[in-house]
């Protein structure tokens, strides 16, 4: 047969067409089965290629104080991210970031460690851009993949340092931190309460973030908010409402001494309500929303003066005189001590004990004394005496009963407690040695292995003013503390000489160790103290209390001045705390001549004092 | 009307003519698409422009072609043959790389343009086999009478596998397999032909091997062959079997990976695998009726590579989807490729016929590979799409072709 005769060609046109049939229709069955049948998981890998979940950072709650002034809220801010992406893609990208944002080295590397150990989150180099800085860099957003600029809520301080230690301040979560039950449900990058308030309101204040999607292309570079895939709004945090009084604090803040270093609390007696806490020297919280400054941290870090330490609550002291009503309280409700009667032996600058000789402050000695006028003159050889008669095992043991040894229960995240022997064996266990009973004489003038923070002492005498008992002492408004509560279980007979020995204390040129502290509106009474200290000047300490006249006490102020020498001076500020108060309470107008002492020296008449 | 008949008459199959015309207009279209990107990038957004331009010329050429007689052709193959080999070896010297193939020497820079010199040594090789093949009276018996056409074949295909260029290698054979069949050839001394390359694919599991070897013994036995060919065969088989480790080392690290991700896309999604997920992603998420034309979101943002050369189809899939694109498209090349073969069948010429046929056979296995390879079915080559990826060489080459093809139809199929 001939090769190209019309049958063999048409033969193998038909062979040629069967191929041609098979090959198009593998193919048209293939892109059948992409295309229509597998379409549903193809659309859903196409979506997950460009639209990548971010976060919404949901508004912190503002903080109010009990006016319903604001003691932080939000402020609009900037914010720079960078998505998740290859170390190399990310530090090429910071590296292109830093003569705009003004990165150093030091900070980039910051930056990658913290890349490192949340890889699958954005990167938030800083929340706190300008906006010339927000427009050179979307005139770059072309050569700068990965970046992303949104509008997020940043913490705001107005009052600043005034209110550092009390709020606390807010950061990005720690490693640390993801890892522990208390931010179960947190994601890396978020911001949360590091201290303070903050820290410990996070989960009221925090809110919940929501997450929005933007529509990436291959090269990293955002091209749109994706608009059909619905965004879940993030949930506010709620507000929260202190009974701190915000004019009291920045009162406070003004009149401390800012060369000096110490702590002033105010409590409200019988509620514990916490109106102002400040401690000295502060920081600006601020510096802290969105990422501090290595450089800025270190120095907070290293400063001798501690300014991160919150010494209200962080801070324990030897109480000094301050715990002298304490030692009498102990041996009244021993039954070893009748305030009305005189120790046997009288004051005479000192006090000779074993082979010791103990001095008291006042080397001209104040010879004989009841109980109210020793706590007056504040003498140490009565209350060497008073020990005595308790003996050291007994107070050691009273003492921790009435739980010297342990932390007020504020409501702050971190409280130090006191530091009080529960026995004799308490001092071989801690520094190897046994006690004599000389101890009791350091104990009973409240030096020793006694350390208490300010606010602890604050709250013992509000239980003082409260009939020996008081409610933890609590910041916020919406914790209870009811069952916390702390009672002294001292009864009248016991409370009423120490009332009266701190009444005169402050009475006007009465011979009291703090009477140029006295008020012109008020009863104002306390205690002043001061702690021996091996590290310098002693510590001044004056716990007290003020109420209208004739009333009971509405405010109880414990003031720590570090260095302070003596505890007049710490008087000084406790009484202008307390009137200052006082006064906003009662409609008066506030003045900055308050105390006696004051009123000499500004040479106006204090006829009241007579 | 005598003048239009004659017109129609010149311009041969204008069935044909228009289904080539209108696909080679959809593709600019496309082209266009494939410019369109959230990012624009300056060197696809323009290049519609220059795509229409081509076409220009390559109607002009193809308008000149069909005014060539055959007999013209038939005299110029083997002048052709020549040089278009020469020209693939001197490719190999000067040649540079483009798109996907950056690393291979396939083009020749000639100033404003890039010519791909492999696109002619088809239509040369396709000629040349033609004219050797047209002149068997009678079919070939023996693997020695095929020995000719494959050289003439395997030379130029050797050259372009040097530069390396695996996908127009394919081709080659396909055109070698297409005019040897249209020429006459006994089915089975096809087989013998292209088992050693089955052996070679199938040497890479032990059992399969096994098995491959006993049928080829068994079919030798049955199909009568010569001693000496299947001596030959089985030697050829096994040799392939032998040197296909070595020669599986010799391909250079992209070949191996590519190879190896057709298999299985997924041992590298963000490199080697990352065209055929990102193109399967594109057609299969544009479903059964696409996401509408230039709106491809695979393609705007970037994430399908080559959209506008040897992705285009992908990019019809994403936007069309199945209905409104890759299944009209298919068809459409069906279509084409069916004219061509109504057009083989009628020319009684020989030399026209396996031309024809050839032609049929390079482009069928362009659209085979080109398509399957956007959906993962073919391992990447990088061969172009005819009449819809971006390209002028291969767009004129192409049309070349159809003015052969057409003027054969017009002159002697009687259309």
């Amino acid at each position: 047969m001939h090769l190209f005769h019309p049958h063999a060609r048409r033969r193998r046109a038909q062979g040629a067409l069967a191929v041609l049939a098979l090959g198009l229709g593998t193919l048209g069955f293939a892109f059948f089965e992409t295309q229509v049948l597998k379409n549903d998981t193809y659309a859903l890998q196409s979506d997950a290629n460009r639209l990548r979940p971010l976060p919404i950072p949901p508004p912190r709650g503002s903080i109010f104080d009990r006016n319903g002034e604001i003691l932080a809220d939000n402020v609009p801010g900037y914010a720079l991210s960078l998505l998740p992406g290859p170390p190399d893609t990310v530090r090429a990208a910071l590296e292109r970031l830093a003569p705009l944002l003004g990165l150093t080295p030091a900070r980039i590397d910051a930056l990658m460690a913290r890349r490192r150990r949340a890889p699958g989150q954005p990167l938030v180099v800083s929340t706190d851009l300008t906006f010339e800085q927000v427009s050179a860099i979307e005139e770059r957003r072309l050569f700068l993949p990965g970046v992303y600029i949104d509008m997020r809520p940043k913490r705001r301080y107005p009052d600043g340092a005034a209110v550092a230690h009390l709020l606390g301040y807010v950061g990005e979560i720690s490693e640390d931190e993801l890892a522990r039950p208390e931010f179960e449900g947190y994601s890396a990058g978020q911001v949360i309460g590091k201290t303070g308030i903050e820290r410990r309101y996070e989960r009221t204040l925090g809110g919940t973030p929501g997450v929005r999607y933007v529509e990436m292309d291959a090269h990293g570079r955002i091209v749109g908010e994706y608009a059909p895939r619905r965004v879940v709004a993030p949930v506010p945090g709620e507000d929260l409402r202190l009974h701190v009084d915000l004019d009291l604090q920045r009162w406070i803040a003004k009149i401390f001494p800012d060369t000096m270093r110490g702590a002033i609390v105010a409590v409200e007696p019988g509620t514990g309500h916490v109106l102002a806490m400040y401690s000295n020297p502060s920081f600006d919280p601020n510096l802290f929303v969105g990422g501090i400054d290595p450089e800025v941290w270190r120095r907070l870090n290293e400063d001798p003066a501690k300014p991160l330490l919150n010494r209200a609550t962080d801070g324990t002291y030897p109480p000094g005189s301050t715990f002298k009503l304490v030692t009498a309280a102990i041996a009244m409700e021993l039954g070893v001590l009748d305030p009305d009667q005189p120790m046997q032996i009288p004051c005479r600058g000192g006090m000779q004990y074993g082979n010791r000789y103990f001095r008291c402050w006042e080397r001209s000695g104040h010879g004989y004394l009841t109980l109210p006028d020793a706590i007056k003159v504040s003498c140490d050889v009565y209350f060497y005496q008073v020990g005595l008669k308790i003996g050291l095992e007994r107070f050691l043991s009273e003492g921790t009963r009435l739980g010297f040894a342990s932390a007020s229960g504020v409501d702050l995240p971190s409280e130090k407690s006191g530091i009080f022997p529960d026995g004799p064996r308490w001092y071989r266990r801690r520094w190897g040695w046994d006690p004599t009973q000389a101890e009791v004489l350091s104990l009973a003038i409240g030096q020793g292995a006694n350390d208490q923070s300010p606010l602890r002492m604050a709250q013992l005498y509000a239980a003082l003013a409260g009939n020996g008992r008081v409610m933890a002492p609590r910041i916020a408004a919406d914790d209870d503390g009811s069952e916390r509560r702390w009672d002294l279980g001292w009864g009248d007979e016991i409370l009423e000489p120490l009332l009266e020995g701190i009444r005169r204390v402050t009475i006007p040129n009465g011979g009291g160790t703090a009477g140029m502290s006295a008020l012109e509106h008020w009863d104002w009474r306390g205690k002043t103290g001061t702690s021996q200290n091996a590290h310098g000047d002693d510590h001044a300490w004056f716990v007290g209390m003020a109420g209208p006249r004739g009333g009971k006490p509405e405010i109880v102020v414990a003031v720590l001045l570090e260095f302070g020498q003596h505890g007049w001076v710490a008087a000084q500020y406790a009484a202008k705390t307390a009137d200052y108060y006082l006064r906003r309470k009662y409609g008066m107008p506030t003045d900055t001549v308050q105390t006696l002492m004051e009123h000499y020296r500004a040479g106006r008449p204090a006829r009241w004092a007579q | 009307m005598i003048l239009i008949q004659r017109l129609r008459a010149s311009l041969g199959d204008t069935t044909l003519l228009l289904l080539v015309l209108g696909l080679s207009l959809f593709g600019v279209a496309m082209v266009y698409s494939a410019g369109q990107l959230d990012v624009p990038d300056p060197a696809v957004q323009w290049v519609w422009k220059k795509q229409l331009l081509f076409l220009g010329v390559s109607v002009f050429v193809f308008l000149v072609v069909t005014r060539i007689q055959v007999r013209w052709f038939e005299w110029a193959a083997v002048p052709a043959y020549v040089i278009g080999t020469a020209l693939l070896a001197l490719t190999l010297v000067i040649g540079r790389g483009y798109g996907t193939a950056q690393g291979t020497k396939s083009w020749i820079d000639l100033g404003p343009i890039l010519v791909q010199p492999s696109q002619f040594a088809i239509l040369a090789t396709i000629l040349m086999l033609a004219r050797v093949t047209g002149n068997w009276r009678e079919p070939p018996r023996s693997l020695w009478t095929l020995i000719t056409p494959v050289m003439l074949v395997l030379v130029p295909m050797g050259l372009v596998m040097l530069q390396p260029d695996l996908g127009t290698a394919m081709v080659f054979t396909a055109i070698l397999l297409a005019v040897l069949y249209w020429a006459g050839t006994p089915l089975g001394l096809m087989f013998m032909l292209v088992s050693p390359v089955v052996g070679l694919l199938l040497s890479f599991n032990a059992g399969l091997f096994s098995i491959h070897m006993v049928l080829l013994v068994v079919f030798l036995y049955f199909y009568r062959a010569y001693l000496w060919e299947g001596v030959t065969v089985v030697a050829a088989n096994l040799a392939a079997g032998t040197i296909a480790l070595p020669l599986w080392n010799s391909l250079a690290g992209y070949q191996k990976a590519r190879l190896l991700v057709f298999l299985d896309p997924s041992i590298d999604p963000r490199g080697a695998g990352w065209h055929v997920i990102q193109s399967r992603v594109a057609i299969g998420s544009g479903g059964p009726f696409g996401k509408g034309f230039t709106l491809g979101s695979q393609k705007r943002l970037a994430f399908l590579p080559e959209q506008h050369t040897d992705f285009i189809f992908s990019v019809i899939g994403e936007e069309f989807g199945f209905f409104f694109g890759t299944f009209p498209v298919l068809l459409v090349f069906g279509l084409i490729l069916w004219r061509i073969t109504r057009i083989a069948e009628r020319v009684p010429d020989p030399f026209a016929g396996i031309v024809v046929f050839g032609i049929f056979g390079a482009w069928f296995a362009h659209v085979v590979v080109n398509i399957g390879m956007t959906v993962g079915i073919m391992p990447i080559t990088g061969i172009p799409l005819p009449f819809l990826s971006y390209g002028g060489s291969f767009l004129l080459a192409s049309y070349l072709a159809l003015g052969l093809v057409q003027r054969i139809a017009a002159e002697q199929g009687r259309m």
